[in-house]
Protein backbone atom coordinates (compact mmCIF):
# COMPACT_ATOMS: atom_id res chain seq x y z
CA UNK A 1 0.00 0.00 0.00
CA UNK A 2 1.26 3.09 -0.83
CA UNK A 3 0.99 6.25 1.49
CA UNK A 4 -0.58 9.04 -0.30
CA UNK A 5 -0.97 12.58 2.00
CA UNK A 6 -3.92 13.61 0.23
CA UNK A 7 -5.29 10.07 1.77
CA UNK A 8 -5.58 11.84 5.23
CA UNK A 9 -6.60 15.34 4.33
CA UNK A 10 -10.37 14.86 5.56
CA UNK A 11 -9.53 14.17 9.03
CA UNK A 12 -7.59 17.41 9.19
CA UNK A 13 -9.47 19.25 11.45
CA UNK A 14 -8.48 16.64 14.23
CA UNK A 15 -5.26 16.58 13.08
CA UNK A 16 -5.00 20.18 13.78
CA UNK A 17 -6.51 20.06 17.06
CA UNK A 18 -4.19 16.84 17.87
CA UNK A 19 -1.21 18.90 16.94
CA UNK A 20 -2.23 21.68 18.77
CA UNK A 21 -2.88 19.81 21.81
CA UNK A 22 0.77 18.52 21.39
CA UNK A 23 2.22 22.32 21.45
CA UNK A 24 -0.40 23.11 24.34
CA UNK A 25 2.04 19.94 26.07
CA UNK A 26 5.01 22.48 25.86
CA UNK A 27 3.21 25.74 26.51
CA UNK A 28 1.44 24.08 29.48
CA UNK A 29 5.02 22.40 30.86
CA UNK A 30 7.19 25.65 29.84
CA UNK A 31 4.53 28.28 31.70
CA UNK A 32 4.21 26.92 34.18
CA UNK A 33 1.30 26.52 37.28
CA UNK A 34 0.50 30.21 37.50
CA UNK A 35 -3.49 31.26 36.38
CA UNK A 36 -1.65 33.44 33.49
CA UNK A 37 -0.76 30.26 31.61
CA UNK A 38 -3.69 28.41 32.36
CA UNK A 39 -5.67 31.51 30.70
CA UNK A 40 -2.86 31.40 27.89
CA UNK A 41 -3.52 27.81 27.03
CA UNK A 42 -7.39 27.76 27.19
CA UNK A 43 -7.33 30.90 24.69
CA UNK A 44 -5.24 28.77 22.61
CA UNK A 45 -7.72 26.02 22.74
CA UNK A 46 -10.46 28.18 22.20
CA UNK A 47 -8.46 29.39 18.95
CA UNK A 48 -7.99 26.07 17.83
CA UNK A 49 -11.43 25.20 18.08
CA UNK A 50 -12.74 27.81 16.38
CA UNK A 51 -10.63 26.80 13.50
CA UNK A 52 -11.46 23.34 13.19
CA UNK A 53 -14.93 24.93 13.54
CA UNK A 54 -14.26 26.96 10.56
CA UNK A 55 -12.46 24.27 8.62
CA UNK A 56 -15.29 21.65 9.49
CA UNK A 57 -18.59 24.69 8.57
CA UNK A 58 -16.67 25.64 5.22
CA UNK A 59 -15.79 22.05 3.51
CA UNK A 60 -18.03 20.53 1.06
CA UNK A 61 -19.45 18.08 1.87
CA UNK A 62 -18.14 14.45 0.13
CA UNK A 63 -18.35 10.97 1.51
CA UNK A 64 -14.41 10.74 2.25
CA UNK A 65 -12.55 7.83 3.66
CA UNK A 66 -9.56 8.17 5.16
CA UNK A 67 -6.49 6.16 6.99
CA UNK A 68 -7.77 3.19 5.16
CA UNK A 69 -11.44 3.61 5.45
CA UNK A 70 -11.14 3.52 9.27
CA UNK A 71 -11.88 7.28 8.89
CA UNK A 72 -15.06 8.37 7.65
CA UNK A 73 -15.87 12.23 6.57
CA UNK A 74 -19.46 12.33 5.65
CA UNK A 75 -22.01 15.44 5.94
CA UNK A 76 -23.39 13.14 9.07
CA UNK A 77 -19.98 13.68 10.80
CA UNK A 78 -19.42 16.73 9.97
CA UNK A 79 -23.27 18.03 11.33
CA UNK A 80 -22.22 15.86 14.76
CA UNK A 81 -18.76 17.81 14.75
CA UNK A 82 -20.07 21.06 14.75
CA UNK A 83 -22.36 20.42 18.00
CA UNK A 84 -19.57 18.56 19.43
CA UNK A 85 -17.59 21.66 19.05
CA UNK A 86 -19.79 24.52 19.84
CA UNK A 87 -20.40 22.46 23.43
CA UNK A 88 -16.73 21.91 24.12
CA UNK A 89 -16.53 25.94 23.07
CA UNK A 90 -19.12 26.68 25.27
CA UNK A 91 -17.69 24.51 27.89
CA UNK A 92 -14.28 25.75 27.80
CA UNK A 93 -15.19 29.56 27.22
CA UNK A 94 -16.73 29.37 30.69
CA UNK A 95 -14.11 28.03 32.48
CA UNK A 96 -11.75 30.73 32.22
CA UNK A 97 -13.88 33.17 33.95
CA UNK A 98 -12.49 34.42 37.37
CA UNK A 99 -15.67 32.21 39.06
CA UNK A 100 -14.19 29.38 37.53
CA UNK A 101 -10.74 29.98 38.31
CA UNK A 102 -10.71 28.35 41.89
CA UNK A 103 -12.13 25.24 40.74
CA UNK A 104 -9.93 24.18 38.16
CA UNK A 105 -6.97 26.95 38.26
CA UNK A 106 -4.27 24.78 35.79
CA UNK A 107 -3.14 24.72 32.16
CA UNK A 108 -3.72 21.31 32.03
CA UNK A 109 -7.37 21.40 32.19
CA UNK A 110 -7.49 22.83 28.93
CA UNK A 111 -5.11 20.12 27.34
CA UNK A 112 -6.93 17.61 28.23
CA UNK A 113 -10.53 18.76 27.15
CA UNK A 114 -8.36 19.38 23.74
CA UNK A 115 -7.12 15.68 23.48
CA UNK A 116 -10.55 14.39 24.99
CA UNK A 117 -12.27 16.76 21.98
CA UNK A 118 -9.94 14.82 19.13
CA UNK A 119 -11.05 11.70 20.88
CA UNK A 120 -14.60 12.89 20.74
CA UNK A 121 -14.59 13.67 16.68
CA UNK A 122 -12.80 10.98 15.86
CA UNK A 123 -15.57 8.59 17.82
CA UNK A 124 -18.12 10.37 15.45
CA UNK A 125 -15.80 9.83 12.27
CA UNK A 126 -15.25 6.12 13.47
CA UNK A 127 -15.36 3.41 10.77
CA UNK A 128 -13.81 0.18 11.64
CA UNK A 129 -13.97 -1.55 15.52
CA UNK A 130 -9.58 -0.82 15.68
CA UNK A 131 -10.60 3.15 15.56
CA UNK A 132 -13.54 2.88 17.47
CA UNK A 133 -11.87 2.00 20.53
CA UNK A 134 -9.03 3.92 20.38
CA UNK A 135 -11.40 7.37 19.48
CA UNK A 136 -13.78 5.72 22.76
CA UNK A 137 -10.59 5.81 24.89
CA UNK A 138 -8.57 8.82 23.72
CA UNK A 139 -12.06 10.47 25.08
CA UNK A 140 -12.70 8.58 28.25
CA UNK A 141 -8.96 9.23 29.82
CA UNK A 142 -8.27 12.42 29.67
CA UNK A 143 -11.82 12.90 31.34
CA UNK A 144 -11.36 10.71 33.97
CA UNK A 145 -8.40 12.88 34.68
CA UNK A 146 -10.69 15.87 34.04
CA UNK A 147 -13.11 14.75 36.82
CA UNK A 148 -10.47 14.30 39.65
CA UNK A 149 -9.46 17.80 38.45
CA UNK A 150 -9.54 19.08 42.21
CA UNK A 151 -7.23 17.19 43.68
CA UNK A 152 -7.33 18.70 47.34
CA UNK A 153 -10.92 17.59 47.25
CA UNK A 154 -12.71 14.38 48.31
CA UNK A 155 -15.61 14.82 46.25
CA UNK A 156 -13.99 15.47 43.10
CA UNK A 157 -11.16 12.48 43.47
CA UNK A 158 -14.14 10.53 44.55
CA UNK A 159 -15.90 11.49 41.35
CA UNK A 160 -12.78 10.55 39.25
CA UNK A 161 -12.47 7.48 40.83
CA UNK A 162 -15.91 6.31 40.21
CA UNK A 163 -16.00 7.42 36.77
CA UNK A 164 -12.59 5.84 35.67
CA UNK A 165 -14.06 2.38 37.36
CA UNK A 166 -17.58 2.08 35.51
CA UNK A 167 -15.87 3.81 32.64
CA UNK A 168 -13.30 0.98 32.71
CA UNK A 169 -16.34 -1.72 32.64
CA UNK A 170 -17.79 0.05 30.13
CA UNK A 171 -14.90 -0.25 28.02
CA UNK A 172 -14.11 -3.65 28.73
CA UNK A 173 -17.98 -4.86 27.79
CA UNK A 174 -17.48 -2.30 24.41
CA UNK A 175 -14.46 -4.64 23.95
CA UNK A 176 -15.80 -8.18 24.59
CA UNK A 177 -18.44 -7.32 21.99
CA UNK A 178 -16.28 -5.94 19.61
CA UNK A 179 -14.13 -9.08 19.71
CA UNK A 180 -16.85 -11.76 19.29
CA UNK A 181 -18.22 -8.94 16.60
CA UNK A 182 -14.86 -9.44 14.86
CA UNK A 183 -14.80 -12.79 15.06
CA UNK A 184 -17.74 -14.26 13.46
CA UNK A 185 -17.14 -11.27 10.91
CA UNK A 186 -13.82 -11.56 10.00
CA UNK A 187 -13.38 -8.34 9.89
CA UNK A 188 -12.87 -5.38 11.90
CA UNK A 189 -14.35 -2.44 9.12
CA UNK A 190 -18.04 -1.84 9.60
CA UNK A 191 -19.04 -2.51 5.94
CA UNK A 192 -17.48 -5.48 6.16
CA UNK A 193 -19.29 -6.52 9.45
CA UNK A 194 -22.66 -5.19 7.94
CA UNK A 195 -21.86 -7.57 4.36
CA UNK A 196 -20.83 -10.66 6.01
CA UNK A 197 -24.54 -10.90 8.38
CA UNK A 198 -27.91 -10.97 7.16
CA UNK A 199 -30.76 -11.34 8.91
CA UNK A 200 -31.82 -14.70 8.20
CA UNK A 201 -28.62 -16.60 9.31
CA UNK A 202 -27.22 -14.73 12.44
CA UNK A 203 -24.91 -16.44 14.89
CA UNK A 204 -26.36 -16.14 18.03
CA UNK A 205 -22.53 -14.87 19.54
CA UNK A 206 -23.11 -12.43 16.97
CA UNK A 207 -26.08 -11.09 18.39
CA UNK A 208 -24.54 -11.31 22.12
CA UNK A 209 -21.22 -9.36 20.57
CA UNK A 210 -23.66 -6.49 19.47
CA UNK A 211 -25.64 -6.25 22.44
CA UNK A 212 -22.44 -5.92 24.22
CA UNK A 213 -21.27 -3.25 22.15
CA UNK A 214 -24.74 -1.67 22.58
CA UNK A 215 -24.34 -1.72 26.49
CA UNK A 216 -20.91 -0.06 26.32
CA UNK A 217 -21.78 2.53 24.12
CA UNK A 218 -25.40 3.06 26.39
CA UNK A 219 -22.59 3.35 29.46
CA UNK A 220 -21.10 6.46 27.46
CA UNK A 221 -24.27 7.83 27.28
CA UNK A 222 -25.38 7.26 30.78
CA UNK A 223 -28.87 5.39 29.75
CA UNK A 224 -30.01 3.68 32.23
CA UNK A 225 -29.85 0.98 33.54
CA UNK A 226 -25.87 1.69 32.49
CA UNK A 227 -26.59 5.47 34.30
CA UNK A 228 -25.17 4.91 37.91
CA UNK A 229 -22.22 6.93 37.45
CA UNK A 230 -23.84 9.78 36.31
CA UNK A 231 -24.88 11.19 39.44
CA UNK A 232 -22.34 11.00 41.28
CA UNK A 233 -19.84 12.20 38.73
CA UNK A 234 -22.16 15.18 37.80
CA UNK A 235 -21.76 16.14 41.87
CA UNK A 236 -18.61 15.45 42.60
CA UNK A 237 -16.48 17.13 39.89
CA UNK A 238 -16.16 20.88 39.63
CA UNK A 239 -19.18 22.81 38.11
CA UNK A 240 -17.14 23.51 34.25
CA UNK A 241 -16.24 20.13 34.26
CA UNK A 242 -20.02 18.97 34.65
CA UNK A 243 -21.00 21.58 31.89
CA UNK A 244 -18.55 19.58 29.91
CA UNK A 245 -19.69 16.24 30.39
CA UNK A 246 -23.38 17.46 30.43
CA UNK A 247 -22.70 18.87 26.73
CA UNK A 248 -20.29 17.37 24.84
CA UNK A 249 -19.51 13.72 24.95
CA UNK A 250 -23.12 12.56 25.20
CA UNK A 251 -23.49 14.15 21.84
CA UNK A 252 -20.67 12.52 20.86
CA UNK A 253 -21.04 8.71 22.39
CA UNK A 254 -24.94 9.22 20.79
CA UNK A 255 -23.39 9.71 17.32
CA UNK A 256 -21.25 6.83 17.85
CA UNK A 257 -24.43 4.36 18.33
CA UNK A 258 -25.76 6.04 15.67
CA UNK A 259 -23.03 5.05 13.03
CA UNK A 260 -22.65 1.77 14.42
CA UNK A 261 -26.47 0.36 14.79
CA UNK A 262 -27.00 1.95 11.25
CA UNK A 263 -23.74 1.17 10.02
CA UNK A 264 -22.13 -2.26 10.55
CA UNK A 265 -25.15 -3.61 12.34
CA UNK A 266 -27.51 -2.07 9.78
CA UNK A 267 -28.69 -5.46 8.17
CA UNK A 268 -30.04 -6.87 11.67
CA UNK A 269 -32.03 -3.22 12.43
CA UNK A 270 -35.09 -5.72 14.18
CA UNK A 271 -32.40 -7.28 16.76
CA UNK A 272 -30.66 -3.71 17.79
CA UNK A 273 -33.93 -1.83 17.89
CA UNK A 274 -35.48 -4.12 20.86
CA UNK A 275 -32.33 -3.43 23.03
CA UNK A 276 -33.00 0.08 22.11
CA UNK A 277 -36.47 0.13 23.04
CA UNK A 278 -35.80 -1.29 26.22
CA UNK A 279 -32.44 0.86 26.99
CA UNK A 280 -34.83 4.30 26.11
CA UNK A 281 -37.91 3.15 28.20
CA UNK A 282 -35.73 2.25 31.28
CA UNK A 283 -33.35 5.58 30.88
CA UNK A 284 -37.00 7.55 30.52
CA UNK A 285 -38.15 6.34 33.90
CA UNK A 286 -34.86 6.99 35.46
CA UNK A 287 -34.45 10.35 34.61
CA UNK A 288 -38.05 11.30 35.07
CA UNK A 289 -38.34 9.49 38.81
CA UNK A 290 -35.02 9.61 39.78
CA UNK A 291 -34.84 13.28 39.37
CA UNK A 292 -38.05 14.49 41.96
CA UNK A 293 -36.08 14.00 45.06
CA UNK A 294 -33.06 15.62 44.48
CA UNK A 295 -31.93 18.42 46.38
CA UNK A 296 -28.58 19.53 44.30
CA UNK A 297 -29.00 21.09 41.43
CA UNK A 298 -25.78 19.02 39.57
CA UNK A 299 -27.56 15.66 40.75
CA UNK A 300 -30.90 16.62 39.31
CA UNK A 301 -29.38 17.95 35.50
CA UNK A 302 -27.28 14.38 35.58
CA UNK A 303 -30.98 12.79 35.86
CA UNK A 304 -32.41 15.26 33.49
CA UNK A 305 -29.42 14.08 30.97
CA UNK A 306 -30.28 10.01 31.61
CA UNK A 307 -33.93 11.34 30.56
CA UNK A 308 -32.72 12.95 27.35
CA UNK A 309 -30.69 10.48 26.60
CA UNK A 310 -33.87 8.35 27.05
CA UNK A 311 -35.94 10.68 24.57
CA UNK A 312 -33.26 10.66 22.06
CA UNK A 313 -32.97 6.69 21.74
CA UNK A 314 -36.54 6.34 21.18
CA UNK A 315 -35.82 8.47 18.00
CA UNK A 316 -33.22 5.71 17.35
CA UNK A 317 -34.95 2.89 18.29
CA UNK A 318 -37.24 3.81 14.99
CA UNK A 319 -34.44 2.71 12.50
CA UNK A 320 -35.31 4.78 10.30
CA UNK A 321 -34.35 7.62 8.23
CA UNK A 322 -36.45 9.85 10.17
CA UNK A 323 -35.41 8.48 12.92
CA UNK A 324 -31.85 9.81 12.57
CA UNK A 325 -33.10 13.24 12.08
CA UNK A 326 -34.91 13.28 14.91
CA UNK A 327 -31.92 12.56 17.16
CA UNK A 328 -29.96 14.82 15.25
CA UNK A 329 -32.68 17.80 15.88
CA UNK A 330 -32.56 16.57 19.43
CA UNK A 331 -29.00 16.75 19.81
CA UNK A 332 -28.90 20.08 18.87
CA UNK A 333 -31.73 21.57 20.72
CA UNK A 334 -29.86 19.57 24.30
CA UNK A 335 -26.35 21.28 23.59
CA UNK A 336 -27.92 24.58 23.79
CA UNK A 337 -30.40 23.85 26.89
CA UNK A 338 -27.46 22.51 28.36
CA UNK A 339 -24.26 24.92 28.09
CA UNK A 340 -27.44 27.74 29.25
CA UNK A 341 -28.65 25.68 31.90
CA UNK A 342 -25.07 25.03 33.02
CA UNK A 343 -24.10 29.15 32.07
CA UNK A 344 -26.79 29.46 35.59
CA UNK A 345 -25.50 26.90 37.52
CA UNK A 346 -21.75 27.82 37.03
CA UNK A 347 -22.49 31.07 39.17
CA UNK A 348 -24.22 29.57 41.49
CA UNK A 349 -22.31 30.92 44.74
CA UNK A 350 -22.55 32.46 47.87
CA UNK A 351 -19.21 34.29 49.03
CA UNK A 352 -17.15 33.13 46.61
CA UNK A 353 -18.08 29.56 47.73
CA UNK A 354 -20.38 27.38 45.06
CA UNK A 355 -23.54 26.80 46.07
CA UNK A 356 -25.08 24.17 44.27
CA UNK A 357 -28.41 22.90 46.29
CA UNK A 358 -31.71 24.15 44.74
CA UNK A 359 -32.81 25.86 47.70
CA UNK A 360 -29.98 28.05 46.73
CA UNK A 361 -31.89 29.22 44.05
CA UNK A 362 -34.75 30.43 45.85
CA UNK A 363 -35.87 34.13 45.39
CA UNK A 364 -33.44 34.80 42.17
CA UNK A 365 -36.33 36.60 40.12
CA UNK A 366 -35.77 39.16 42.18
CA UNK A 367 -32.26 39.46 42.99
CA UNK A 368 -31.03 38.25 39.43
CA UNK A 369 -34.32 39.02 37.54
CA UNK A 370 -32.31 37.83 34.06
CA UNK A 371 -30.85 34.99 34.96
CA UNK A 372 -34.38 33.47 36.49
CA UNK A 373 -35.99 34.53 33.10
CA UNK A 374 -33.20 32.39 31.50
CA UNK A 375 -32.95 29.32 33.74
CA UNK A 376 -36.80 29.84 33.53
CA UNK A 377 -36.95 29.01 29.49
CA UNK A 378 -34.13 26.47 30.19
CA UNK A 379 -36.72 24.50 32.13
CA UNK A 380 -39.56 24.85 30.07
CA UNK A 381 -37.06 24.01 26.65
CA UNK A 382 -36.26 21.02 28.74
CA UNK A 383 -40.17 20.09 30.02
CA UNK A 384 -40.70 20.24 26.07
CA UNK A 385 -43.01 23.56 26.13
CA UNK A 386 -43.39 24.74 22.19
CA UNK A 387 -42.15 26.86 20.45
CA UNK A 388 -39.27 25.63 22.21
CA UNK A 389 -36.02 24.34 20.92
CA UNK A 390 -36.48 21.40 23.74
CA UNK A 391 -39.98 20.74 22.11
CA UNK A 392 -38.88 20.06 18.36
CA UNK A 393 -36.16 17.18 19.50
CA UNK A 394 -39.40 15.70 21.21
CA UNK A 395 -41.89 16.05 18.12
CA UNK A 396 -39.53 14.65 15.84
CA UNK A 397 -37.98 11.58 18.09
CA UNK A 398 -41.69 10.19 18.65
CA UNK A 399 -42.94 11.11 15.24
CA UNK A 400 -40.42 8.99 13.85
CA UNK A 401 -41.03 5.84 16.42
CA UNK A 402 -44.91 6.26 16.33
CA UNK A 403 -44.59 5.70 12.22
CA UNK A 404 -41.92 2.92 13.00
CA UNK A 405 -45.12 1.43 14.79
CA UNK A 406 -43.35 1.86 17.99
CA UNK A 407 -46.20 3.36 19.73
CA UNK A 408 -46.17 1.94 22.95
CA UNK A 409 -42.95 3.72 22.99
CA UNK A 410 -43.96 7.17 22.06
CA UNK A 411 -46.79 6.55 24.78
CA UNK A 412 -44.12 6.19 27.77
CA UNK A 413 -42.39 9.08 26.28
CA UNK A 414 -44.75 11.65 26.37
CA UNK A 415 -46.45 10.69 29.86
CA UNK A 416 -42.59 10.53 31.08
CA UNK A 417 -41.90 14.16 29.93
CA UNK A 418 -45.03 15.30 31.80
CA UNK A 419 -43.80 13.53 34.70
CA UNK A 420 -40.16 15.19 34.42
CA UNK A 421 -42.13 18.47 33.93
CA UNK A 422 -42.60 18.26 37.54
CA UNK A 423 -39.22 18.94 38.74
CA UNK A 424 -38.20 21.50 35.87
CA UNK A 425 -41.40 23.31 36.97
CA UNK A 426 -40.24 22.99 40.59
CA UNK A 427 -37.09 24.83 39.56
CA UNK A 428 -39.44 28.05 38.12
CA UNK A 429 -41.50 27.78 41.45
CA UNK A 430 -38.32 28.27 43.63
CA UNK A 431 -36.93 31.14 41.88
CA UNK A 432 -40.28 33.01 41.70
CA UNK A 433 -42.61 32.32 44.76
CA UNK A 434 -39.58 31.64 47.52
CA UNK A 435 -37.74 34.40 49.34
CA UNK A 436 -34.07 33.61 49.71
CA UNK A 437 -32.25 34.03 53.22
CA UNK A 438 -29.43 35.67 51.22
CA UNK A 439 -29.17 36.72 47.86
CA UNK A 440 -26.31 35.02 45.56
CA UNK A 441 -23.24 36.37 44.52
CA UNK A 442 -23.67 39.53 42.52
CA UNK A 443 -20.77 39.17 39.43
CA UNK A 444 -21.49 37.75 36.09
CA UNK A 445 -18.64 36.84 33.73
CA UNK A 446 -18.70 37.87 30.41
CA UNK A 447 -18.33 34.67 28.98
CA UNK A 448 -21.50 33.39 31.45
CA UNK A 449 -23.60 35.91 29.99
CA UNK A 450 -22.70 35.58 26.21
CA UNK A 451 -22.71 31.63 26.25
CA UNK A 452 -26.70 32.35 28.36
CA UNK A 453 -27.60 35.20 25.58
CA UNK A 454 -27.07 32.67 22.62
CA UNK A 455 -28.66 29.57 23.96
CA UNK A 456 -31.91 31.75 25.11
CA UNK A 457 -31.43 33.26 21.21
CA UNK A 458 -31.24 29.93 19.60
CA UNK A 459 -34.10 28.07 22.26
CA UNK A 460 -36.68 30.74 21.18
CA UNK A 461 -35.81 31.59 18.06
CA UNK A 462 -35.40 27.66 17.58
CA UNK A 463 -38.54 27.48 14.87
CA UNK A 464 -37.55 30.56 13.24
CA UNK A 465 -34.47 28.07 11.90
CA UNK A 466 -36.25 24.71 11.95
CA UNK A 467 -36.35 24.26 7.93
CA UNK A 468 -33.19 25.10 7.13
CA UNK A 469 -31.90 23.06 10.05
CA UNK A 470 -34.11 19.65 9.30
CA UNK A 471 -32.40 20.31 5.54
CA UNK A 472 -29.15 20.39 6.96
CA UNK A 473 -29.94 17.43 9.38
CA UNK A 474 -31.92 15.63 6.32
CA UNK A 475 -28.92 15.33 3.98
CA UNK A 476 -26.62 14.29 7.47
CA UNK A 477 -29.27 11.41 7.80
CA UNK A 478 -28.89 10.16 4.65
CA UNK A 479 -25.52 9.81 4.52
CA UNK A 480 -25.48 7.92 7.40
CA UNK A 481 -27.96 5.91 5.99
CA UNK A 482 -25.88 5.56 2.98
CA UNK A 483 -22.50 4.96 4.97
CA UNK A 484 -21.89 1.48 3.55
CA UNK B 1 -5.34 -36.60 22.91
CA UNK B 2 -8.16 -33.98 22.96
CA UNK B 3 -7.60 -31.41 20.40
CA UNK B 4 -7.76 -27.84 20.92
CA UNK B 5 -10.19 -26.04 18.85
CA UNK B 6 -11.17 -22.29 18.45
CA UNK B 7 -14.19 -23.33 21.25
CA UNK B 8 -11.70 -23.95 23.82
CA UNK B 9 -9.93 -20.49 23.36
CA UNK B 10 -13.30 -18.79 23.62
CA UNK B 11 -14.43 -20.62 26.88
CA UNK B 12 -11.64 -19.65 28.75
CA UNK B 13 -11.69 -16.23 27.59
CA UNK B 14 -15.59 -15.84 28.65
CA UNK B 15 -14.14 -17.45 31.97
CA UNK B 16 -11.70 -14.65 32.73
CA UNK B 17 -14.16 -11.80 31.66
CA UNK B 18 -16.73 -13.43 33.89
CA UNK B 19 -13.97 -13.45 36.82
CA UNK B 20 -13.54 -9.92 35.88
CA UNK B 21 -16.81 -8.76 36.40
CA UNK B 22 -17.36 -10.85 39.15
CA UNK B 23 -14.34 -8.87 40.43
CA UNK B 24 -15.73 -5.80 40.24
CA UNK B 25 -19.11 -6.45 41.71
CA UNK B 26 -18.54 -8.86 44.52
CA UNK B 27 -15.37 -7.49 45.75
CA UNK B 28 -16.28 -5.33 48.71
CA UNK B 29 -12.48 -4.49 50.27
CA UNK B 30 -9.81 -3.11 47.83
CA UNK B 31 -10.23 -0.66 45.36
CA UNK B 32 -6.95 -2.38 43.76
CA UNK B 33 -8.82 -5.75 43.49
CA UNK B 34 -11.10 -3.76 40.76
CA UNK B 35 -8.18 -2.62 39.18
CA UNK B 36 -7.22 -5.53 38.88
CA UNK B 37 -10.47 -7.29 37.68
CA UNK B 38 -10.50 -4.66 34.99
CA UNK B 39 -7.00 -5.78 33.62
CA UNK B 40 -8.45 -9.39 33.71
CA UNK B 41 -11.31 -8.17 31.30
CA UNK B 42 -9.43 -6.94 28.80
CA UNK B 43 -6.80 -9.42 28.87
CA UNK B 44 -9.81 -12.03 28.48
CA UNK B 45 -10.96 -9.52 24.70
CA UNK B 46 -6.74 -9.98 24.03
CA UNK B 47 -7.13 -14.35 23.99
CA UNK B 48 -10.52 -13.78 21.78
CA UNK B 49 -8.95 -11.52 19.63
CA UNK B 50 -5.68 -13.59 18.90
CA UNK B 51 -7.73 -16.94 18.61
CA UNK B 52 -10.02 -15.32 16.19
CA UNK B 53 -7.25 -14.03 14.30
CA UNK B 54 -5.17 -17.33 14.11
CA UNK B 55 -8.28 -19.73 13.63
CA UNK B 56 -9.74 -16.92 11.28
CA UNK B 57 -6.84 -16.59 9.10
CA UNK B 58 -6.85 -12.75 9.61
CA UNK B 59 -4.30 -10.52 10.77
CA UNK B 60 -6.84 -7.57 12.50
CA UNK B 61 -7.48 -9.43 15.93
CA UNK B 62 -3.33 -9.16 16.37
CA UNK B 63 -3.27 -5.95 15.45
CA UNK B 64 -6.25 -5.08 17.69
CA UNK B 65 -4.44 -6.85 20.68
CA UNK B 66 -1.44 -4.66 20.31
CA UNK B 67 -3.44 -1.41 20.56
CA UNK B 68 -6.07 -3.22 23.63
CA UNK B 69 -2.40 -3.79 25.47
CA UNK B 70 -1.32 -0.02 24.86
CA UNK B 71 -4.79 1.30 25.66
CA UNK B 72 -4.96 -1.22 29.25
CA UNK B 73 -1.36 0.49 30.44
CA UNK B 74 -2.14 3.50 29.95
CA UNK B 75 -5.59 3.14 31.64
CA UNK B 76 -3.97 1.45 34.21
CA UNK B 77 -1.67 4.35 34.78
CA UNK B 78 -4.37 6.84 35.18
CA UNK B 79 -6.58 4.60 37.26
CA UNK B 80 -3.65 4.60 40.08
CA UNK B 81 -2.53 7.92 39.49
CA UNK B 82 -6.39 9.12 40.07
CA UNK B 83 -6.50 6.35 43.20
CA UNK B 84 -3.17 8.08 44.96
CA UNK B 85 -5.09 11.49 44.92
CA UNK B 86 -7.91 9.76 46.10
CA UNK B 87 -5.82 7.97 49.19
CA UNK B 88 -4.27 11.65 50.04
CA UNK B 89 -7.70 12.87 50.60
CA UNK B 90 -9.39 10.13 52.20
CA UNK B 91 -6.82 8.10 54.03
CA UNK B 92 -8.34 4.75 52.72
CA UNK B 93 -8.67 2.77 49.80
CA UNK B 94 -11.06 0.52 51.13
CA UNK B 95 -14.25 0.16 48.37
CA UNK B 96 -16.68 0.66 51.16
CA UNK B 97 -15.30 4.32 52.13
CA UNK B 98 -16.00 5.19 48.36
CA UNK B 99 -19.43 6.80 49.61
CA UNK B 100 -19.30 10.51 50.01
CA UNK B 101 -21.35 11.13 46.81
CA UNK B 102 -24.55 9.76 47.30
CA UNK B 103 -28.33 10.66 47.04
Amino acid sequence: MVFDLTDILPALPEMILATLALVLVLVAAYGGESARNAQRVTRIALGGIVLALALIWSSSVGNETAFGGMFRADSFAGYMKILVLLGTFCALYMSITPLAKDDINKPEFALLVMLALVGMMLMISANDLMSLYMAVELQSLPLYVVAAMRTNSLRSSEAGLKYFLLGALSSGMLLYGASLVYGFAGTTSFSGIAAAVSADQLPVVFIVGMVFMVSGIAFKISAAPFHMWTPDVYQGSPSPVTALFAIAPKVAAMALMMRLTYGAFGSIEAEWSQVLVALSIASMVVGALGAIMQTDIKRMMAYSSIAHMGYALAGLAAGTQQGALGVMIYMTGYIFMGAGAFAIILLMRRDGQSATRVADLQGLSRTHPTLALGLMIMMFSMAGIPPLAGFFGKWYVFLAAVNAGLVPLAVIGVVMSVVGAFYYLRIIKIMYFEDADEPLDAEIPVANKLVLGVSIAVILLFFIGLSPLLETAGFAADALMAQL
Amino acid sequence: MLELTLNHYLAVSAILFALGIFGIFLNRKNVITILMSIELMLLAVNINMVAFSAYGNNLEGQIFSLFILTVAAAEAAIGLAILVVFFRNRGSIAVEDVNILKG
